[in-house]
C-alpha cells in the first residue's frame, strides 16, 4: 500500500528535476531545507531522523540534491522526506513537506479493532514493517 | 508547455535537449537578448587596461553563446568545463574581475545565480581529524548554483607537513569540480609564481582547469587612470599640480617593496585625503567651499614617506 503522507503524495513519485524545482521555490521564499527519513511511516510517527542539519545556507537546489543522493546511498531502501521550515517570526513552522523516496514494498498497515466496553470500537494502525526490529525493516 | 528560455530555467534543460524546435539562430539576436554585451561594456568602462583579460572573457562569452545556439538546435554539445584559474601580482584585480565572471557566465545562463563565494585556506580545511570534509562539502553546497572563489588557493597544499588536511580539501574539491560541473564553477586565484608551483605539485587541478588567465600589472598611466576613478567615485578631485604630483608618486611607488599595483594607490590615496583634512583644519581660516574640500593639492600627495626615500638616494649618490 502506498504511503500518502506530505504534499504531492497522490501524485507518481517526482523526479529530481521536479523535487530540484519544489526546492527552488522553497529557496525563493526564504525556507530552509533540511531532509528526514525513518523506517516507521505511521503517521503519528512524526519525529523522523535528521540527515545532516537544515540546510540554512545553500541557496541552489544542486546542494539540496546532492545531499539526496548521499542519503539515498544510505538509507535508499527506507523513506525519506524532504522539509522546508519557514523562520519568519509567527510562522516558524514546515510549509512544506513531502516524501522523495521510498521502498520498492511498501506492506502498508493493520487496522486492529478491539471491542471496549459495552458495544464501543476501538480501532488502531500498525505498520506491518514495524513487526520487524529496527534495522531489519524494509530489508529485500 | 511552451518552450522555457534557458537561462530561467535551467532544471528544464533535460526536456529541452531532446525537443529542438528552432532550425536557425541568430547570434546577434541571442547575444543581445542574453545582456552579455551590456556587461561587456561595463567592464570596458569600469576596468582600466587588463587587456588580455578582456579578451578572454570575451572569448569565454562567445563560446557559451556558441553552445547555447547549439544546444537550442539539438546539435551535440558538451557543457563546457569552465574552472579557472586567475593568476597575477597583489592588486590587478582579480576578485573584481570573479565577481563580473559571475554575473557573465549567469547572464549566459551558465550558472542559476550570480552568486560569488569567496573563501580562504580557512574556510575549507578544518582543524582536526574528520573536520575537513564536511567543512569543504559545506562550503561547496553553499556556492553550489554559483561560482566559488578560493583567494590564494596555494596555501591548501602544504607540502612541509605531510599530514596537513589540505590534501583532502584538495580531493573533494577535485571530486566535485569533475563531477557537478553543471552546478559550480571554481575559480582559483593567487600569485603567479606560487599558484605555478601549486599546480605542479597537484596536476590534478591544472588539468581540471580550462582556463588560465594572467593578469598583467599595470602601467603607469593605467594606475593614474584607476586613481583618478577612485577620486571621482568618492567625489574628490586632484589639482593641476596634485596630478602631476600623483604621476611622480606612482612612478616612485612603483620601486617600492610590497607594490600591490591598485591597492598601493589606493592607501596612498586614503593617506592623501588624511593628509588634506589635516591641511585644512591648520590653514583654513574662513568657511570652505564644496571646491576646497574635494581637492587634492601636490603638498597633500608629496609629503608621502616615497618622496623622502627617493631624494634621500638622490642625495646619496653624488657622495
Amino acid at each position: 500500500m502506498r504511503v500518502t503522507q506530505g504534499a504531492f503524495s497522490f501524485l507518481p513519485d517526482l523526479t529530481d528535476d521536479q523535487i530540484a524545482a519544489q526546492v527552488n521555490y522553497c529557496i525563493a521564499n526564504g525556507w530552509a531545507v533540511s531532509l528526514e527519513f525513518t523506517d516507521d511511516p505511521h503517521p503519528r510517527n512524526t519525529y523522523w531522523e535528521m540527515w545532516g542539519h537544515p540546510m540554512f545556507d545553500s541557496n541552489d537546489p544542486a546542494a539540496v540534491i546532492y545531499e539526496l543522493n548521499e542519503c539515498r546511498k544510505a538509507y535508499g531502501h527506507l523513506y525519506i522526506r524532504l522539509s522546508a521550515f519557514d523562520s519568519t517570526h509567527g510562522w516558524e513552522s514546515v510549509k512544506l513537506s513531502f516524501i522523495v523516496n521510498r521502498p520498492k514494498e511498501e506492506p502498508g498497515f493493520m487496522l486492529e479493532r478491539q471491542e471496549s466496553r459495552g458495544r464501543t470500537m476501538r480501532y488502531q494502525t500498525r505498520t506491518y514493517a514495524t513487526g520487524k526490529p529496527e534495522g531489519e525493516r524494509y530489508q529485500t | 508547455m511552451a518552450e522555457p528560455e534557458p537561462q530561467d530555467q535551467p532544471i528544464e534543460d533535460s526536456a529541452e535537449q531532446t525537443a529542438p524546435s528552432e532550425t536557425e539562430i541568430d547570434l546577434r539576436e541571442a547575444y543581445d537578448a542574453s545582456g552579455v554585451g551590456e556587461l561587456l561594456r561595463e567592464l570596458d568602462e569600469e576596468l582600466i587596461g587588463l587587456g588580455p583579460v578582456k579578451k578572454r572573457i570575451r572569448e569565454t562569452a562567445a563560446l557559451l553563446l556558441v553552445e547555447q545556439a547549439r544546444k537550442r538546435l539539438g546539435l551535440a554539445h558538451d557543457t563546457p568545463t569552465l574552472h579557472m584559474s586567475f593568476t597575477g601580482n597583489p592588486g590587478t584585480g582579480k576578485t573584481t574581475v570573479a565577481m563580473k565572471m559571475a554575473d557573465l557566465l549567469h547572464r549566459l545562463g551558465y550558472i542559476r545565480t550570480s552568486q560569488l563565494v569567496t573563501v580562504t585556506r580557512d574556510d575549507l580545511v578544518g582543524q582536526y581529524i574528520g573536520h575537513t570534509a564536511p567543512k569543504t562539502k559545506e562550503i561547496l553546497k553553499k556556492a553550489m548554483g554559483g561560482v566559488l572563489f578560493i583567494d590564494e588557493a596555494y596555501y591548501l597544499y602544504r607540502p612541509e607537513n605531510e599530514r596537513d588536511y589540505g590534501q583532502e580539501a584538495i580531493e573533494i574539491l577535485l571530486q566535485v569540480m569533475e563531477n557537478q560541473r553543471d552546478d559550480l564553477v571554481v575559480i582559483l586565484a593567487g600569485y603567479t609564481e606560487r599558484m605555478d608551483r601549486f599546480f605542479e605539485s597537484n596536476p590534478g587541478f591544472r588539468s581540471r582547469i580550462a582556463h588560465h588567465i594572467d593578469f598583467p600589472d599595470y602601467s603607469n598611466d593605467e594606475l593614474l587612470a584607476i586613481a583618478e576613478k577612485m577620486l571621482k567615485q568618492q567625489n574628490y578631485q586632484l589639482s593641476e599640480t596634485g596630478r602631476t604630483a600623483l604621476a611622480d608618486y606612482v612612478g616612485r611607488r612603483r620601486l617600492q617593496p610590497h607594490f600591490a599595483n591598485a591597492r598601493s594607490i589606493r592607501n596612498a590615496l586614503d593617506r592623501a585625503r588624511l593628509r588634506q583634512a589635516n591641511r585644512l583644519f591648520d590653514s583654513a581660516k574662513g568657511p570652505l567651499g564644496a571646491e576646497e574640500l574635494s581637492t587634492l593639492e601636490a603638498s597633500d600627495i608629496r609629503a608621502s614617506r616615497v618622496f623622502d626615500i627617493a631624494t634621500r638616494e638622490e642625495d646619496e649618490e653624488p657622495a
